[in-house]
């Protein structure tokens, strides 16, 4: 390296400059790419299914060969009522005549509308709640607190039921209500880590170099504090998708969910099937649940191994077992 | 990295030379306890951490002062109240003759470009998200004085240059995380220096770093002292470090002030007891030096409630009359030192100690249940004949055996000041001829007055 | 110390981790003895393996690490000896201190829990009389008062819970104590008042001693003898009073000059930074940054010599000059090392 001094004016700017973003984010997952053996595993897998259903809710009127409500074909024919599997309908078709598997694709677009939604509602809020409190305390924090702690501390499914039933009087039954209604149970959630994240960080040392430096609360906050909560974003953020679609699922398994001629929805499908099965219709059921374990098991598996690897605190240093040479390999006492 | 108007201010500045660039009156930082429930709904005086009580000095430009103590010492606190990230809680902080202390936040934020601070933890005083480019640049958008991205490249460059961390392109992308300690207080004080200040506050700079590497950043803090006219307040615990770099030192105690002077002074002939053996007791790579065998006793006390009359007392070998003895010192003497093996750890006869844990002028040692009060007045006797050097004796006006124990009473304590004692100034009684004069006719009293023996 | 019974004997120890980027080679071929009522001091900058060898004699390493050569208690080799008497050895026979008391002691149990706890773990027969008066004797020793036995860790402070660490560590009264830097979290007059204790501990019970630190000054004050790590290697080792006074080793000496002391009138440092252990310089590691470098020291691999009256050294300056080849004493030349390498 040149170890000449180089006039300050004549630094030239380094060619191509990674916008900061990006840099940063692949900073955050480079310990993805290293990771190895189960961990590793792990998150391949969640991955895998993780995108298996995105392009199944992307592309889903290009996949599927129904649209959710039709009951008939292009021709006008109408569907046969609660079909066993077959080569036209290859989940079968359940008492409405629509086409179970179209059903479970539209299903899986409708799951990631609305989680997606409700995270975006979920981190605005309770991130910056959780930013305000925890870096300034004092009574507004109180408050705070004691109000998401009982929140937490209610059933969560209630208070989903409450606020979709609330909002369904202004707002139809729809995708929004939905999202809405998820968010509200696990907001607190967020605000209480984030909060938490926060308390333990403004006492760092280098928060207080900040403030030294003159820095403006907000701006501390900002590029100090908010850059390393966010390390713990994308884990919870995962593990609460996969909650979530539970959540929706039961929304809509006790008829306060999406209304049905809006989007498909595996817990009312699910919720439909139950008299089916005491005559032997276990198409219109198991697919629909299938869906539903899969996605959570994907997202939970993800975010569980996102975690393994990105936190620094149970990450595990890839174990190398040691050869020691013979001694005498190297002359000397 | 001057822009135009730190060296227009520093300019103007210089032309008031006379006015020190710090002064400190009688600053107080004392941190409220939370006490409980009930004594906050009653309004009840809850305590507090007196961790800076009545400090007050002046530091010249082109000055390194030193603030020397342990922990506990209000050392940091002091740095961290004049800098304001610790809110003070009466007593004034003089910049160029102006008071910031009452200052609001938003008031204080220029002064924030004249007085920075290099922090002690090198691993932990830079954020871990941010390269350096980012990290040092970002005072300079902090406070608009750099406003295009090659502008603040510029300065950053420059201040990378300036504290060795070079080539400098090298540097500029790299992360806390790839540096070593050295580097890492290097980047520090790159980011300290960048804004162009007059006062550096350098808390502990060089404690978390090996031998070798003090020295190297030592040289560039002196190096930097000459090339950018800075002036240093010197926080620390390592008394060799502080002879080395500091023009003055002040040894701090319990949040006051024991000792100030001229460092030459200080080590050549220290007067305070405290400094005397903070000196014995730094270890020196000399092996004809032995482990110092009387170290003081004990360890720094509670900030919260300090001893009576001198903190130091209780640890000091040469303290008398007025030092400010109470029963908590009668408490440590007969629980700790005269102790025998008993399993109960209390000189037969004595009984339950635990009211003399409330300071106070006078105690009550009660004896053990079924023994009578004049077996304490023996046991008490036994041990003041078995330590008859030990201090506390002096600070005794009276004992006498009551119904209820033997009643110790203590001479008035007297709460010692700065004063000057030739090129030094002393907080210690043995130096002030008044507190002197007053010991000696406490002592002269108390012999008429004490039970004969 | 000839004629005292030798407690430890450190033989060619190696202990190596594994890592991503090869093996990190923290302790490479040490050897040295310790002796009943002895204190060696072992010193070196961070990075240099010396609390790694100081775990690794009590087999308090990681998963992974590789161990080679042995380490000698008393005839028994601690290398290899199964997890379980290893165990059951710790505490007894060799006690440790470690560095942060306040991490150490678990903030949940009451200080006469602990105590109980070590006692029990190994002399199970004591009884409750028994374990509660050897605890508060031991405590007494250290100046902590019985009334405060029942207390927990967090109530006293942090000079106070290494006293108590200390006591913990001789209540089962070992042989051997390893102490890995047990003053640096502390302030120097309580430091000073741990080392006076540990020098009775010596006197008074004859325990051995190895004590891990950067701190020079303290090796100087408190220990007979001497040991210096430098990249892995034990570079020099010896009596202390001559190891400070005639240091035989360059970097025993460059170090020594960089101390800070209240003698110190000038800075002096060494110039770049210790090497990194997965890729040590070939040779004598020390070479890139010695000042009296020689050909040789590059090329070929430093042989132990005796020197003085009672010093090892592992530097071709003492030679033997037989098997330095010839030309091999001419000045190393090197290129200037590079700013950003510097520490």
């Amino acid at each position: 390296m040149d170890t000449k001094q180089v006039g300050p004016r004549q630094i030239p700017s380094s060619g191509v400059e990674m916008p900061r973003g990006v840099s940063a984010l692949r900073r955050m997952f480079a310990p993805v790419a290293q990771a190895r053996g189960v961990p590793r595993a792990i998150v391949v897998i969640g991955t895998a299914i993780t995108l298996f259903f995105i392009v199944l809710a992307v592309f889903a009127p290009v996949i599927s060969p129904y649209d959710f409500n039709q009951y008939r074909t292009a021709e006008g024919e109408r569907f046969v009522k609660q079909q066993a599997p077959s080569a036209e309908h290859p989940f079968g078709t359940n008492v409405m005549t629509t086409d179970v598997m179209a059903r479970v694709i539209y299903g899986s677009r409708t799951a990631l509308q609305v989680v997606l939604l409700a995270l975006a509602f979920s981190l605005a809020i309770g991130l910056s709640l959780g930013l305000v409190s925890g870096y300034f305390r004092g009574w507004l924090d109180r408050v705070l607190v004691l109000v998401m702690d009982s929140l937490i501390a209610f059933p969560y499914l209630l208070i989903a039921i409450v606020v979709a039933f609330l909002l369904s009087q202004t707002f139809g039954r729809g995708v929004v209500t939905a999202a809405l209604a998820i968010s509200a149970t696990y907001t607190p959630f967020y605000f209480r880590v984030v909060r938490n994240h926060v308390i333990s960080i403004r006492e760092e040392a280098y928060v207080e170099a900040a403030r030294a430096l003159g820095a403006r609360p907000r701006t501390v906050i900002g590029r100090y504090v908010l850059q390393n909560v966010i390390q713990n974003v994308p884990v919870i953020a995962t593990l609460n998708a996969a909650d979530a679609i539970l959540t929706l699922a039961a929304l809509g398994f006790l008829g306060y969910g999406i209304q049905p001629t809006e989007a498909a929805e595996w817990g009312y499908d699910i919720q439909r099937a139950i008299a089916d099965a005491g005559s032997g219709i276990w198409w219109t059921g198991l697919y629909p649940g299938l869906a539903i374990v899969l996605l959570v098991t994907g997202l939970s598996l993800l975010g569980e191994g996102l975690n393994d690897v990105l936190n620094p605190v149970i990450r595990r240093r890839p174990i190398r077992r040691v050869e020691l040479p013979p001694l005498d390999g190297e002359p000397q006492t | 990295m001057s822009s135009p108007d730190t060296t227009l201010e520093r300019g103007a500045a210089a032309s008031r030379d006379d006015t020190p660039l710090l002064e400190v009156r009688d600053l107080k930082t004392h941190f409220p306890l939370r006490g409980t429930f009930l004594q906050r709904v009653l309004g009840r005086e809850t305590g507090s951490v007196k961790a800076v009580d009545g400090v007050s000095f002046e530091l010249r430009r082109g000055e390194v002062l030193g603030l020397v103590g342990e922990s506990g010492s209000g050392k940091t606190t002091l740095g961290r109240t004049i800098l304001r990230l610790a809110d003070p809680t009466s007593g004034s902080i003089l910049v160029d003759g102006g008071d910031v202390a009452g200052l609001s936040e938003h008031d204080f934020r220029p002064y924030r470009r004249r007085i920075q601070m290099v922090f002690q933890d090198p691993h932990a005083s830079l954020n871990p998200a941010m390269d350096l480019l980012t990290a040092i640049g970002h005072p300079l958008k902090i406070h608009g004085l750099a406003t295009t991205q090659d502008a603040v490249r510029e300065a950053v460059a420059s201040a990378l240059e300036r504290v060795g961390l070079t080539p400098v392109e090298l540097f500029l992308r790299k992360y806390p995380s790839d540096l070593s300690g050295g580097q890492k207080q290097r980047a520090v004080i790159a980011r300290a220096i960048i804004l162009g200040p007059d006062l550096l506050i350098a808390d502990e700079p060089v404690s978390m770093l090996d031998m070798s590497v003090r020295a190297k950043i030592l040289e560039l803090m002196l190096e930097l002292k000459d090339e950018l006219d800075l002036t240093y307040l010197y926080i620390t615990h390592d008394l060799a470090t502080a002879k080395f770099l500091c023009d003055r030192v002040a040894i701090m105690y319990l949040g006051r002030i024991v000792e100030v002077g001229p460092t030459a002074e200080i080590f050549a002939n220290p007067r305070h007891p405290y400094t005397v053996a903070l000196l014995r007791a730094v270890p020196d790579p000399d092996p004809e030096r032995h482990v110092p065998r009387d170290v003081p006793r004990g360890e720094v006390p509670d900030a919260v409630s300090p001893p009576l009359g001198c903190s130091f007392h209780p640890r000091c070998p040469r303290a008398f009359e007025v030092c400010g003895w109470e029963s908590r010192d009668l408490k440590e003497l007969l629980e700790t030192r005269a102790a025998g093996l008993d399993t109960d750890a209390r000189p037969s006869g004595i009984g339950d100690l635990s009211r003399l844990g409330e300071p106070s002028r006078s105690a009550i040692i009660p004896p053990e249940r079924g023994h009578d009060p004049s077996e304490v007045v023996e046991t008490l006797s036994r041990i003041r004949s078995a330590t008859p050097e030990e201090p506390l004796w002096t600070g005794v006006r009276r004992m006498r055996a009551l119904a209820e124990g033997v009643g110790v009473e203590f001479h008035e304590p007297i709460d010692p000041t700065l004063l000057p004692e030739g090129p030094v100034a002393v907080a210690c009684h043995l130096y002030d001829a008044r507190a002197l004069e007053t010991a000696r006719r406490a002592a002269a009293e108390s012999d008429e007055i004490s039970e004969p023996r | 110390m000839n004629g005292r019974e030798r407690v430890l004997s450190v033989r060619r120890l190696r202990v190596w981790y594994g890592t991503d980027r090869g093996p990190v080679r923290a302790v490479d071929d040490v050897s040295f003895d310790i002796h009943q009522g002895e204190t060696l001091g072992l010193v070196g900058e961070s990075g240099c393996g010396k609390s790694t060898l100081g775990r690794g004699i009590l087999g308090l390493l990681p998963e992974g690490t590789a161990t080679g050569g042995e380490v000698l208690f008393r005839g028994t080799d601690l290398v290899g000896l199964p997890r379980r008497t290893l165990r059951a050895m710790r505490g007894p026979e060799i006690g440790m201190i470690f560095q942060e008391p306040m991490t150490r002691l678990d903030p949940l149990m009451r200080i006469s829990e602990h105590f109980a706890e070590a006692l029990r773990t190994h002399e199970p027969d004591l009884s409750d009389a028994e374990v509660r008066s050897r605890s508060i004797e031991a405590l007494a020793g250290m100046g902590i008062p019985a009334t405060r036995f029942r207390q927990y860790p967090h109530e006293f402070s942090g000079g106070m819970r290494q006293r108590i660490m200390i006591a913990l560590a001789l209540v089962l009264r070992p042989k051997v104590v390893i102490a890995d830097e047990p003053t640096t979290a502390l302030d120097v007059l309580v430091e000073a008042q741990i080392l006076s204790i540990l020098a009775d501990l010596k006197a008074n019970f004859d325990t051995a001693l190895l004590l891990v630190t950067h701190n020079l000054g303290i090796v100087a004050e408190s220990c007979d003898r001497v040991a210096v790590m430098y990249a892995g290697k034990l570079v020099e080792e010896g009596p202390a009073r001559d190891v400070f006074v005639r240091p035989a080793h360059p970097y025993t000496r460059e170090l020594l000059r960089s101390v800070i002391s209240l003698r110190t009138t000038g800075l002096q440092y060494i110039p770049g930074a210790p090497p990194d252990l997965t890729d040590p310089p070939p040779a004598c590691r020390f070479h890139p940054r010695c000042p009296d470098a020689m050909q040789v020291c590059a090329t070929k691999w430093p042989i132990e010599q005796r020197v003085y009256d009672d010093q090892r050294v592992l530097c071709w300056l003492h030679g033997p000059a037989s098997e330095i080849p010839p030309g091999g004493t001419e000045p190393l030349v090197r290129e200037e090392i590079a700013v950003a390498e510097e520490a």
